[in-house]
Parts: structure tokens; sequence; C-alpha cells
């Protein structure tokens, strides 16, 4: 993304998607973050996806609640809605966008303090009601736009910039999600394109609520010595636990199935996820497994990244209530009122 | 004593002391609906405790062949089935009255009281001769209360009988043995006691186009009939009937025949936060969607609807209010979350209310509130409360006109948003100085950046004073023309009145018969029921009218009295409170002992002006 305004002008040779449209085409306005922040270059990553998605700009909801993360849905796709909403209130509002739209995609952009504190107790119901969206964390373990607060994911024993350390636990919102029956979740970093731009595309593809947190260091408030969300110490402490592919529908997948220590799971819209490099005591469909793993890992001071967990098996909010496959919002009114006569046929009951 | 003991025909009021859990809401609700059949102008008020099983619950009908039927504060009869409250009781029935109470054990000799006659009735002793199973004689006790009150009263037995027929038609034992119960009673009456006692009923046709309803299902009903799909609710007493009715009505009428898919979506929120959260990010996308919640829930609701309100939002609040603050009396009635939803959230905000003072308002501001939220792009209220809301009430018949199509407000469609070459947010506002707004998914041209941010005219984030105020002062123009779109007060106008009425919502059958019993203490009042905010002129106008106004309403901070002061030009001195806010359901009497409260004001000579 860029910080400083860029003409609009399109180089012949730039690459265009099954819809005609180039990566430029899914950028946003101008962000207003400070130079060098992890954010900036997840908004890259989902432009990215986005584009090799071919997602129709305008099929797409943007959701965030209040921080600097939440500022990011203007920094792209400038011809889709955007919802900048309020303070860790994305998920219910969201849970009611997409019940009344099921046929849009929605992003929902959040932060470690929008996600884990204000919003903690929403984000646990959006998982519970495996509402269809990609939920994106930039976690940095701090507040930026208040100057530097803890947040609840900060690591015990990480310094702020005054040096003082935190001591309570964080809340991690990987374990979370395994612990309250999350259907996808994955951890990248930043700076990480590589492995987060595929991570997104599948997290757009999954039937249900997919949570993917990434350590998005913060530049001004968290990147110094002693934090455990620095560039520094994340690029140190990474380790890539899977590694995985997104195949879209329409793609020849054959040739990878049946590869050693390959995984593949089929997405609810047909296309493929596959894993490669996976641990021989790591399977990402198996929760427990996932649990026990994580948490050995963890305990030693790594961050496990990849697309931990995934389970498609899992109906979404509109399949359990029983919804049209269409939008609720575009029924014809004639479908909804019962009319005057049925009204006066069913006042009998209160004779 | 001799006039108390003038026989009265449909003139009566019926007290019935219970336990909660025992069954009694059934006898109750039988004795109610069979009396509404014999087309006799009633009344029927649920007291009930915020408890499952054990405390005391009362439930009065009041029938008045004049229509009066708002709360009686005196009983003619008093049925004493709570040895717990027998005592207080005993002392609400009116000089000459009477008491029902189960002989199956001793009176408290202290508590006879010589002006009141006691009719003993062994109910449970009755009951544990003919019944086995001891839950069935609890509950058939009751049943048999009834059968002695029907005979006490000349309940028309044929109804009765037809209405269990109706109740049980799939479970015949059931029948029978609520129809020996009721016989057990009722023989006993008419073999024990001089039946029907002095005061009792006659067939009258008053209710052959009526019908007989909360408020609640009401509201659900004009919900289902408005178009909305989603709603989002929290359980909250004494709103959840809303919900609950609501997703009964969708059961049936919301299930496509072709592919038995539910048109509608309800969802259970994690608190209300989240489901105004929910009502505003369906609305945001084009669908018609509320919640249903009362005062602790819009307390919760705050913030949000703060965001609704700036970045224009519609949402449909349903506040069945209850007695606060804090958690209050959840099953008592009061009208106390007026200002709250008047200025909801923090910062600069109001907000559209509408006032419905029974069941078939309820029905009409329900689909008028989607009406106005959409047009206005805003959140709108219906402030019902739980008397209104639980309670059964005599209404007219609910009609519709097929011809009702929603007002879905400025929203461009396609074809009008490929003609822009821009599309900005808050500009290009109409005559109510509304704004077009765009959905999600239909164009890109369409697409802008919502936000609770500060924002120009444009639609994009600013922090500069004057394209803030811009916008701001425009939601107040936006505001204040929509009060010509809120439902117009009643008004009922005595030649010569200086003195004004003037109430809202469920108050009015009292205020209604206190104006008809005030000119017997010599004074004419006109009448107004305010049933929208914001106030029109015709509000101001009114009160401007009249010496006096007196403002019924049932909460202790004259809320109403004080949108009033603040939202119009009306001098205070010439608004006066009656306040009524203990939780129970108005009377007729607690409105003039009210206005008389009122020394310094000399309506004697206000009197004399009328009369000169």
């Amino acid at each position: 993304m860029p910080s400083i305004a860029k003409p609009i002008a399109v180089h012949p040779s730039l690459h265009k998607n099954a819809l005609g449209l180039t990566v430029r085409d899914y950028e946003g306005a101008m962000s207003t973050l400070c130079a060098g922040c992890g954010h900036d270059s997840v908004t890259a990553a989902i432009i990215r996806a986005l584009w090799e998605l071919s997602t129709p700009p305008h099929m797409l909801a943007k959701m965030s609640g209040i921080g600097c993360s939440s500022k990011t849905p203007t920094y792209f796709v400038s011809g889709a809605h955007g919802f900048n909403s309020a303070h860790g209130r994305m998920a219910p509002i969201a849970t009611g966008a997409n019940a009344a739209n099921r046929e849009l995609t929605y992003i929902g952009i959040s932060g470690d303090g929008d996600s884990l504190s204000i919003g903690l107790g929403h984000m646990c119901h959006a998982i519970r009601r495996n509402v269809k969206m990609l939920y994106i964390i930039e976690n940095n373990g701090v507040y930026g736009l208040t100057k530097g607060q803890f947040s609840a994911s900060a690591d015990v024993g990480s310094k702020s910039k005054r040096g003082e350390p935190n001591r309570m636990a964080p809340i991690d919102s990987v374990s979370l999600g395994l612990s309250l029956g999350a259907t996808f979740i994955a951890r990248s970093f930043s700076g990480d394109k590589e492995q987060l731009v595929p991570i997104l595309k599948a997290g757009l593809a999954h039937r249900g609520f997919a949570i993917v947190d990434v350590i998005s260091p913060c530049v001004t408030f968290n990147d110094h010595v002693g934090s455990t969300k620095s560039y520094l110490h994340t690029r140190k402490h990474t380790r890539r636990v899977t590694e995985s592919d997104f195949v879209p529908p329409a793609t020849e997948i054959l040739a990878t199935i049946g590869q050693t220590g390959t995984t593949t799971v089929t997405m609810h819209d047909g296309s493929v996820v596959r894993f490669t490099g996976v641990p021989k005591d790591y399977d990402p469909t198996n929760r427990q497994r996932v649990t026990s793993y994580l948490q050995e890992h963890q305990g030693q001071g790594e961050v496990v990244t990849g697309l931990l967990y995934l389970d498609e098996s899992v109906p979404d909010l509109h399949e359990l209530s029983n919804s049209p496959d269409g939008a609720l919002s575009k029924i014809p009114y004639e479908k909804l009122c019962p009319g005057a006569a049925e009204l006066a046929k069913l006042q009998e009951e209160y004779r | 004593m001799h006039q108390l003991l003038r026989t009265r025909v449909n003139d009566f009021a019926v007290k019935l002391a219970n336990v909660n859990g025992t069954g009694s809401a059934s006898a109750n609700g039988l004795l109610m609906q069979a009396i509404f059949r014999m087309g006799i102008p009633v009344s029927g008020k649920n007291l009930f405790p915020s408890n499952i099983q054990g405390l005391p619950t009362w439930y009065e009908i009041r029938v008045n062949k004049d229509g009066h039927t708002a709360r009686a504060l005196d009983y003619d009869l008093m049925v004493a089935m709570n040895s717990q409250t027998y005592a207080r009781d005993v002392c609400e029935v009116r000089e000459g009255g009477y008491l029902l109470y189960d002989s199956s054990w001793p009176l408290d000799r202290s508590l006879i009281r010589d002006d009141v006659t006691y009719l003993g009735v062994p109910l449970a002793q009755m009951c544990n001769d003919h019944f086995k199973d001891p839950r069935e004689r609890i509950l058939l006790k009751n049943i048999a209360y009834a059968g002695a009150m029907i005979a006490a009263i000349d309940v028309d037995m044929e109804i009765v009988t037809q209405l269990l027929d109706e109740k049980f038609s799939k479970k015949k034992a059931l029948r029978e043995s609520n129809l020996t119960a009721l016989k057990l009673g009722y023989d006993y009456a008419k073999n024990n006691f001089r039946c029907p006692l002095p005061f009792y009923l006659e067939k009258m046709d008053t209710a052959s186009d009526k019908i007989l309803i909360d408020g609640n299902t009401a509201t659900a009903l004009g919900c289902l009939y408005a178009g909305a799909t989603v709603a989002a609710w929290y359980p909250i007493t004494p709103s959840t009937s809303v919900m609950d009715a609501f997703r009964g009505f969708c059961d049936q009428y919301r299930r496509d025949p072709e592919t038995g898919k539910n048109n509608c979506l309800i969802i259970q929120a994690e608190d209300e936060l989240s489901a105004i959260g929910m009502v505003i990010g369906a609305s945001w996308n084009g669908a018609r969607s509320f919640t249903s919640t009362s005062g602790p829930g819009i307390s919760l609701m705050g913030e949000l609807l703060g965001l609704a309100y700036y970045a224009e939002i519609p949402a449909v609040i349903m506040d069945i209010q209850r007695v606060g603050p804090s958690t209050g009396m959840p099953t008592r009635t009061q009208q106390g979350d007026i200002m709250a939803c008047a200025y909801a959230s923090h910062g600069d905000t109001k907000h559209i209310l509408l006032f419905p003072s029974n069941p078939a308002e309820c029905f009409e501001f329900a689909v008028k509130s989607f009406d106005l939220a959409e047009r206005f792009q805003t959140p709108v209220f219906m402030l019902s409360d739980l008397d209104i809301g639980m309670n059964d009430w005599v209404v007219p018949r609910l009609t519709w006109d097929d011809a009702y199509r929603p007002d879905r407000g400025r929203v461009l469609d396609l074809a009008e948003i490929e003609q822009l070459s821009k599309f900005l947010r808050y500009t290009n506002e109409d005559e109510n100085h509304i704004a077009c707004r765009t959905l999600p998914g239909v164009h890109s041209k369409g697409a802008f950046f919502t936000r609770g941010s500060g924002h120009n005219k444009l639609g994009a984030y600013t922090e500069m004073p004057d394209e803030y105020q811009d916008v701001v002062e425009r939601l107040l123009r936006k505001h204040k023309a929509s009060a010509k779109f809120v439902p117009a007060p009643v008004i009922q106008k005595h030649k010569g009145a200086r003195v004004g009425i003037v109430t809202l919502g469920g108050c009015d059958p009292a205020v209604r018969e206190a104006i008809e019993l005030l000119p017997q203490k010599g004074i004419e009042a006109d009448f107004m029921r305010i049933r929208g905010f914001p106030f029109d002129v015709d509000v101001e106008e009114f009160l401007n009218a009249h010496d006096v106004n007196f403002i019924v309403e049932q909460n202790r901070d004259a809320q109403l009295c004080s949108l009033l002061t603040l939202e119009t030009g009306v001098a205070k001195s010439k608004l006066r409170s009656v306040l009524a806010f203990g939780g129970f359901p108005l009377s007729a009497k607690n409105v003039i002992d009210g206005i008389f409260e009122h020394e310094d004001i000399n309506l004697g000579e206000l009197r004399d002006a009328i009369h000169r």
C-alpha cells in the first residue's frame, strides 16, 4: 500500500485477473499509518489475495471496529462498501450485515485491542455462530492510537517502550479459537507475504468464520528491544509449522494429491487447500493434535505460523438457520407480508 | 350500606390473589376471555413477580359497560388464594364487598372485617377428594375457584365450556378434569351462596369487532407485516415475548412453500450491544431489521445508537419499558425510558420516538417504525411497556391495506448509481434534509465508507470544525423535519376548558376516565395524548392554549414533561406533573388525586371562569 499518493496510471504490462482488473483496481486511499507499520503489509496482502481471487470489488464488504488496524479498510478496494464501526463492535455489525446479505464477501479487520479486549465477547460469539467471513486480527500487542498501552495479547515479560514488563498472561486468539470450536484458524506475520496471501485466500473461501491472527509489529510503540511483538523478535521466533497453498475451484489439482507430506482439504466452494511441509505429529484437521502441538511450541516462546486448523464440515450461520440461498434483503416484499385476508383469519385466535 | 349494595351490572372489579407457578394464570385467563366473549368491555392486569414459583401474584379483572377499563383500585370481589398476602388483600376489598377464600382451612379471625362478606369454598378439600395426582390437585384448585366465580358473577357457562373445548380439543382427559373442577366450584357456590352477587355480568355487544391481544404479540405481528427479515435480541423481561411471537409468526408465514427455507433470520445475541450491532449491520445492508429490549438493554445499546444516528443507518428498537433504574423491578411497568431514548448515546443525538397506547397501536406503530427508520435513515424507538406488552387488551380488530408498500427511503438503485459521476454520501439532501444512500453489492460506483468518526458531507474523514458542523446541523434539521411524519397527537377538546391533560402510552384509558369524572369535581379538561417525538406544532399549540396542563406519566422524574420543556417553547409554569411510578398500571384515581395535589393551582378559579 502506498503511503504517498500515486497517480492512477496503469502500466500496460500489469497483469489482469479473470475480471480484467489489475491489482491497482483493488487499492484504496492513501494510508495514514506510520511508515513501516505492519498493517500496511497486511493491506497489501489483502489486495493481492482479492485480486488473485478475482473478487468483484462491489461484492466485497469491508468491516472494522476502531483502532489503527480498523482504519485500514479505507486503504484497499475503494470500489467496495466499508464500515468503520465502533470499538470492539465489528463482529456483531458484520454478523448483521452477513445475515441480511449472504451473497457478499466479508472481510473484517480488527486489532488485538478491538478483538481481545473490548470486543472479546463479540468475537467469541461470532466464532460460535460460524459467520462466514474472513476475520483478520492485526496483532501488535499494543494500543497505538492511545500511545502505547499494553493490549491483552502482550506476552508475559514483554517490555513496554518505557521499559515496564507486562505481568499478565496474554489472551491468545489461536488457542481461544481452538477452544471455542473455530473452524479456520491461522497465524501469520505481516512480513511474510508469501505465507499470508494463500492463507487469506483460503480464509475467504472458507465455509464459515476464518480467523487470521497476523503478528503486525507497531513500529512506533512496540518495536523496541524487550518487546515480543517486534519485527526482530517475530522473525527470530517464528516457526512456520504449515505451508499452505490455495487452489481455486477451476484449477487442476490432481497432480498435487498424494504427494508425500501433503494434506489436502476441499473447501465448501470446491477449492482446495494443500498443506505441505507439515511436521509428522501435526494434522491441521485434528483439533486435539493442533492444540497440544501449539501448547508445546508456544510454551517454548515460538510464534507458530501457518494455517493451523481447518474444518470445512461445520455449517455457517445461514445453514444453521435454514436461510434461503440468496440475500434476505432481496426477497420481494410480497413474499414477506401475509396480507389482509390472512390477518383477518389469524385474528380468530385472539377472540 | 344501602348504596353499596345496590345491584350493579357490568360495572365492578375483581382481584385474584395467587401464588405464582401454581397454574392460576390459565384459570384467570379463562375468566377474562369468557367475559370478553360475552361482549362486555373488560381488562385483565397481571401483576406478577420476577420469579418462577412461590411468590405472590395478582390478577385484576375490571368490567365496565362504559368502556372504562383502566386499573381499578378497590375491588368488589377478592379471590384470596394466597395466605402470604391475605392480610393485605383483605384490606383492598371495598366496603360492602366480598371475599372468596379456600375454607378447607379456618380463616384467621383477626383478619375478618365486618363490612366484607366472606364466601368460603372448600377448594383444596374438594379437589383432594376428586383428583389423585398432587400436581393436578394444585392446578385444578384454580379452575375450581373459577367455577365458583362463574356462579358468583354470572359468567356465561356455555361460553366457558366452549373455551375449554377449544383449549383442550386435542386433550380430552384434561378437558374432562377441568370441567369436573369447574363444576365443583360452580355447584358449591350455587348451593351455598345467593348467586349471583349484587354485581354481575350480562351479555353485551361491544366486542364483536374486537380482539383480545397483548402488545408484544401485536408488535411482533407489525414487524412481520412490515417485512422485517433480520431480528436480533437478547432475552429480557418484559420484551422477550415480542421475539417469541415473531418467531412463531415466522414459523407460520415465512417458510418458503417451495424451498422450505426461512425468509427471516432471528439471532439471539450475546448481549444488547451485539443485538443492536446486528440490527445496524443488517439495516446498512438493506434488510428491515429490529431488536426488542427493555431499559437495561437501551443503556447497553447507547454506544451504537449514536453510530447509527451519526452514520445515518436505519434501526428499529422495540423498547418494552419496565421499572428502573438498574435492574429495577423487571415485572413492573413504567414509562422510564423516555429521556434515555430521546437522547440515547453520547454527544449530540436526538431520536425519533413512537408511543403506542395499546396493542392495536403497537401493530400500527411497529410498521410505522420501519418506514420512519428507513426514510429518515436513523434509529426509531417504539416505546411500549410491560402493561401494554404483556397484558391482554381488548382492541379493535387489526386491519391491513394490501396496497401498503414499505417506504425504503432514498436508496439509489443500480440505474441511478450508474448515472452518477461520483457518489457522495451526505450530499444532495431533499426537503426533509435526507441524503441518498447506497447498498453494498450493487455497483462499485456506489461504494462509500460508513464511519462513526468525524466526517464531512462527502462522507470523508474530517476533523475540521466547519465540515463537522455542516453534517450535524443537517442531522438536527432532519430530526426536526421528522415531526411531520410521526403519528399526530390525539386531541379531544371540551368547550371552554382551560385545563389540559396531556399523557402518553398506556396511561390513555385511565386519563380518559379521569377526564369524564373531573366534571363532577367541577373541572372540564381537554385531552391530548402524544404519540411521537419530535413534537410537531400541534403539541405546542395545545399546551399554549391552556392555562395549565397536567402532564400525566409513569415515572418519577416527569420525563415527558421535561422533554416538552426542552423541545417546545411552552412556559414551564404552564406544565404540571401528575406522576404514578410504583410499577402497577395507572388508574383514574391516580390521575385525579395527582391533579388535586397541586394545591397552589386554583382549580376553583379555573372552574369559575368556565361557568361565568
